[in-house]
């Protein structure tokens, strides 16, 4: 439990951090509704304000005005977007590109689960508040010393975030539109700098480290030979791949693999 | 039409996922593996995905001025910088670099 709590804060950039961390001082006296709200427009809008370099960079990789816009509508969670993007860019087929960014989102169903313990939605409401389930909602939330106060950082998180993130990416779209060539702009540059920004909080352990760099090597080394988006579902493997390893060490090891885990 | 069909299911996909996390009974997914294996594999993508798209031209390696922009970077995030300052950096210094080798 504390794994995924680690991990969605570690996810969140900047602001959230220290939210977070000013947070844990807070535990021992009651917070004021302000300091919430406050804390989570921090979030939502530094984090919201991020839709601008999606939409640039979505447009640049092809994608028109109304596919941009239905992508931070519908997905709305900023690694997957940028995934399927990147590699229908690439040429990939759709299947392949969906498949990538799928995966990325496969860790939101792990913040649902610690978030509806935590929130406890009535069930009516769960299918609305299903959008909002990403990244930095459950940083805010898991943050909240009540469930009152966590009721409210997740849902002005999730609405500043949601507002802000759609208007920042149909600003984007339209910049990009009127720059024209993007990539003399840099903004190529954009995408693998956001995967490198959410990537770098994660890499904590050996395992962490272990998992990135047989990523990157089966990523690259096979992008000569497989279809555009394959390498990246490959390079996933990884994961599977480390688990299995550190499960066949030995008992001792594996103690003290997890001990550092746990202070994550 | 392809990208269409691409947006469909990544949207169809990403929010069932979400939705399963807050249906679900805990029991499920708490299992170590299973917590571990969702922990790693954002980790092994995201790390693929910033190797290929700093030095993928198509199905060729190449390095051009995206990696200096992907090293400032990598450099912001070392000094904690916030989110958008890094990814600006990388934008400016890959912008800059084009534009003083043409």
């Amino acid at each position: 439990m504390e794994k995924t709590c680690g991990t969605a804060a570690r996810n969140v950039l900047g602001v959230a951090q220290q939210t977070a961390l000013e947070d844990i001082h807070d535990e021992d006296g009651p917070k004021p509704d302000s300091a919430v709200v406050r804390d989570a427009l921090g979030v939502g809008v530094a984090v919201g304000l991020s839709g601008f370099a999606f939409g640039v960079t979505s447009a640049g990789s092809g994608l028109g005005l109304l596919q941009t816009c239905a992508l931070s509508l519908l997905v709305f969670t900023g690694a997957s977007q940028f995934a399927l993007v990147g590699a229908l860019a690439a040429g990939g087929n759709p299947f392949t590109a969906a498949a990538g960014a799928f995966f990325l989102g496969v860790r939101n169903a792990f913040y649902g689960l610690r978030l509806s313990q935590v929130l406890a939605l009535p069930r009516a409401v769960r299918p609305f508040a299903a959008q909002w389930v990403i990244d930095e909602t459950t940083a805010v939330t898991l943050a909240q010393p009540t469930r009152r106060t966590a009721r409210l950082g997740f849902t002005v998180t999730g609405l500043s975030l949601y507002v802000l993130w759609n208007l920042t990416t149909l600003l984007g779209a339209l910049g990009a539109k009127a720059v024209g060539n993007t990539d003399a702009w840099g903004l190529d540059a954009a995408g693998p700098a956001v995967f490198l920004a959410l990537l770098a909080p994660m890499l904590k352990t050996t395992t962490d480290r272990a998992v990135a760099a047989l990523a990157v090597l089966l990523g690259l080394g096979l992008l000569p030979v497989l279809p555009a988006g394959v390498p990246v579902l490959v390079a996933a493997l990884a994961a599977p791949a480390a688990l299995f390893v550190s499960g066949r060490r030995s008992g001792r090891d594996r103690t003290r693999d997890e001990a550092t885990e746990e202070t994550r | 039409m392809n990208f269409w069909i691409a947006i469909g299911l990544t949207a169809l996909g990403c929010y069932a996922v979400k939705l399963a996390g807050l249906l679900v009974p805990a029991g499920v997914l708490e299992r170590p593996v299973v917590r571990r294996l969702a922990a790693l594999l954002p980790v092994a993508l995201l790390a693929a995905l910033t190797a290929q798209q700093t030095f993928a031209d198509g199905h060729a390696l190449v390095l051009d001025a995206r990696a200096a922009g992907l090293g400032a970077a990598a450099v912001a995030l070392l000094l904690r910088a916030p989110f958008l300052l890094v990814v600006g950096v990388a934008v400016a210094v890959t912008a800059g670099l084009r534009a003083i080798t043409g």
